[in-house]
């Protein structure tokens, strides 16, 4: 591993009923994270080569560690999102660094497709800090019943010298969905938008 | 008495490898489910409740499966617990107590007759209060190294008329113990004390 890994978070939330109802089905949303060291806190670093190859891995890892929370197939796996949070000792970019150039090949790979853009944020931050992770559905940007967030914190993260990174996936869009729009029956899955 | 109404359940496990020191060779689980329930005496005050206790029993059991499932399946390999719960704001602490017979008889029956009490916290507050439920070792109170707590907390629970139920379980000490006290392999396991 090229990341220094102080632990590994999944949050599996399974909704049963919203709005005074049962839902036909439960709705499963799981969220992988990590606390990591963040190789560049306190300094400037022009090349933040380091962090890019570090996002790659955790593509890897974290979807594979949401994925097995929630579902036995690949295919059941309907939105996604990522998310970092970076400890006051760092930069911005640092959080860039690790979401942006290299982690959305292997955690596409792990859910087998995704067309759409993986929809992002981040911040800095300290100790318990809170992150709403975007969620959209994976093959097309569009289809509105799937935006939606979900929002994870660590109590004892991310120290200065640390950077949370977070992925969440789910099985379903939002669990009363009726606001029309583009619909996931709909998808033509080619541009990841529609 | 009532039906146990579920909104929803939240499994989350941390794996911990370290915390500044040596890498552990097994990495520490910490654990909690949370389940959301719709607290059928809110809004006014009931005298008889404890019937409600028994209600609560399959609900328990549930929950203290999934989690042992979630920390890897073996419940051998739990040695730490405790228990929470958090009452929405049209209730009454005295429902969070319902908690403690169906919590405690769920854990030792699905860990196979643990001897220490159950450690406990309860309180009331809104949605995304959050509980740090207290830990101490399954079988002798006093053991020191597995003294901890995981804080539990759901971000849109418990709502008024909810409760927020919490069993939480350790596969061991914490990730650097190293302040003496009782070990846990000079237990004696008869008064569930030492």
């Amino acid at each position: 591993m090229k990341a220094r890994i102080r632990k590994l978070i999944t949050v599996v939330e399974e909704i049963e009923r919203e709005g005074g109802l049962t839902l036909e089905r439960p709705s499963r949303r799981a969220a992988a994270i990590a606390v990591i060291e963040n190789p560049l806190s306190g300094m400037y670093s022009e090349d933040l080569s380091q962090l890019i190859d570090i996002g790659e891995e955790l593509g890897d890892l974290l979807a594979r560690k949401a994925l097995a929370a929630i579902a036995e197939d690949a295919f059941q796996i309907e939105s996604y999102g990522k998310a970092a949070i970076v400890g006051e000792a760092g930069e911005l970019e640092h959080a860039a660094a690790i979401l942006h150039p290299k982690l959305g090949g292997p955690f596409r790979a792990v859910l087998g497709h995704g067309a759409a853009l993986i929809p992002s944020s981040k911040k800095r931050g300290g100790l318990d800090c809170p992150i709403d992770i975007p969620l959209g559905h994976k093959d097309a940007a569009y289809v509105r019943s799937h935006f939606d967030g979900m929002e994870v914190h660590v109590p004892d993260a991310p120290r200065s010298n640390e950077i949370v990174v977070a992925l969440a996936i789910t099985d379903s869009g939002r669990p009363l969905a009726r606001i029309g729009g583009l619909s996931k029956d709909e998808i033509v899955g080619k541009d990841g938008l529609r | 008495m009532p039906d146990i109404i579920l909104r929803k359940t939240i499994v989350t496990i941390e794996e911990i490898f370290h915390e500044g020191g040596p890498v552990a060779a097994v990495p520490l689980l910490r654990g909690s489910v949370c389940s959301v329930i719709a607290n059928p005496f809110a809004g006014r005050y009931v005298e008889e409740i404890a019937g409600f206790m028994d209600d609560l029993k399959p609900l328990g059991l549930m929950m203290a499966k999934r989690l042992v499932a979630a920390l890897g399946g073996d419940p051998h390999r739990i040695e730490g617990y405790g228990k929470g719960a958090i009452v929405g704001a049209a209730g009454e602490l005295e429902h969070g107590a319902l908690w403690h017979v169906p919590g405690g008889y769920a854990m030792r029956e699905v860990l196979g007759g643990a001897k220490a009490i159950v450690s406990s916290a309860k309180k009331v507050g809104g949605p995304g209060t959050r509980l740090d439920v207290p830990v101490t070792h399954i079988n002798a109170s006093y053991v020191r190294s597995h003294f901890d707590a995981v804080e539990v907390g759901v971000t849109d629970a418990p709502r008024a008329d909810e409760l927020l139920l919490a069993l939480v379980m350790t596969t061991g000490p914490r990730i650097h113990a190293r302040v003496g006290g009782l070990k846990a392999s000079d237990i004696v396991g008869e008064d569930g004390l030492r």
